[in-house]
């Protein structure tokens, strides 16, 4: 497993081949810094701790300058931790090889990711507030307007039975908070990989607002 | 969305199109494949609306053929576009004509922009 932190730019289209119009979103993804590397001896388990985005020196906590001094870093935006992670770097035969990471190793779009490839990516959705059955859990409402309807044509209905179990069951869908949660896509195609820009196109929509960030793993 | 701009502009090719609004007739040369082959149609109509910006520009055209109405949405960097010839510059006053859909026969005709000759 490999993956990369992003922030997610916008939508917009290109053209393939055929000439199809293909709706696609722009991600500025890396350069990251490996900031931690956690091993089986140490801490129970192996992953891989990178960071991605400057922030000023000032909102950097003393505790966070710590942790960054030894591997050298820059105060980052964003830490992702990724299991088992592997890098694939192409040596001057042209041989792929898996190569092991250093603190303080730079991972850019190239290393991790090529076109063509399907990826996940993890992000924080839109906040939709408070809302209800029809738009949250996808009720179908009352069909009717008429027929004895009155001002009740987006309702949940029934919650469940009465004086037998008198109570309404636990993960009884209503109304309430929609969005703001974290959300994975998986299998989404990489449609281009700009090297010196940063940039990964992917085919489709992808979790969050602009500027949000996202995990981008495969 | 200065950077999105960038980007995207770098994934298209911007065609060299004449300038058209709507009003205008215009027609459009395209390829379609058939299978293996690819040949050019052509759709003559009058522009209804652009929309979009950047490379993600729309166009829309509308014609009567056999007495119905037929509509056609381009993209205006689309790769099928052959290229656009404008027939006839049309005097509206508006930008989005859609007025046009209701109308038929002597109604549905556009005065021709004057030109000035300087």
């Amino acid at each position: 497993m490999a993956g990369i932190i992003g922030k997610k730019i916008g939508m917009t289209s290109i053209f393939d081949d055929q000439g199809k119009n293909i709706p696609c979103t722009v991600i500025e993804a890396g350069p990251c810094v490996v900031t931690q590397i956690k091993t089986e001896d140490v801490d129970g388990y192996s992953s891989v701790q990178i960071g991605f985005g400057d922030k000023k020196d000032k909102k950097c906590l003393k505790s966070e300058k710590g942790h960054l001094n030894k591997s050298k870093s820059s105060p980052k935006k964003k830490y992702v931790e990724f299991p088992l992670f592997k890098v694939k770097k192409t040596n001057t035969e042209g041989e792929d090889n898996f190569e092991e990471l250093k603190l303080g190793d730079l991972i850019k779009v190239n290393d991790v990711f090529s076109e063509g490839q399907f990826v996940d990516i993890a992000g924080t959705s839109k906040g939709k507030g408070f809302q209800g059955v029809v738009k949250r859990h996808g009720f179908a409402g009352v069909g009717d307007a008429t027929h004895g309807q009155h001002n009740r044509m987006r309702a949940p209905g029934s919650i469940g039975a009465a004086s037998y179990p008198a109570r309404v069951f636990k993960g009884m869908r209503m109304a309430g908070r929609m969005g703001g949660e974290r959300v994975t896509l998986q299998n989404l195609k990489v449609l281009k990989v700009m090297e010196e820009k940063n940039v990964l196109i992917i085919k489709g929509a992808i979790p969050g607002p602009r500027n949000s960030y996202v995990e981008i793993s495969n | 969305m200065d950077f999105l701009n960038e980007i995207s502009n770098e994934l298209t090719k911007s065609k060299e199109l004449p300038e058209f609004k709507s009003g205008d007739q215009v027609t459009v040369y395209y390829t379609i494949k058939e299978g293996k082959k690819e040949r050019t149609q052509f759709f003559k109509g009058v522009v209804l609306q652009r929309k979009g910006s950047g490379n993600t520009e729309t166009f829309t055209i509308r014609k009567v053929s056999n007495g119905v109405g037929v509509e056609r949405i381009f993209p205006m960097n689309s790769p099928i576009i052959e290229k656009i010839v404008v027939e006839r510059e049309g005097r509206v006053r508006r930008s989005r004509i859609f007025y046009m859909r209701q109308r038929f026969g002597k109604k549905a005709r556009i005065k021709e922009k004057r030109r000035t000759n300087s």
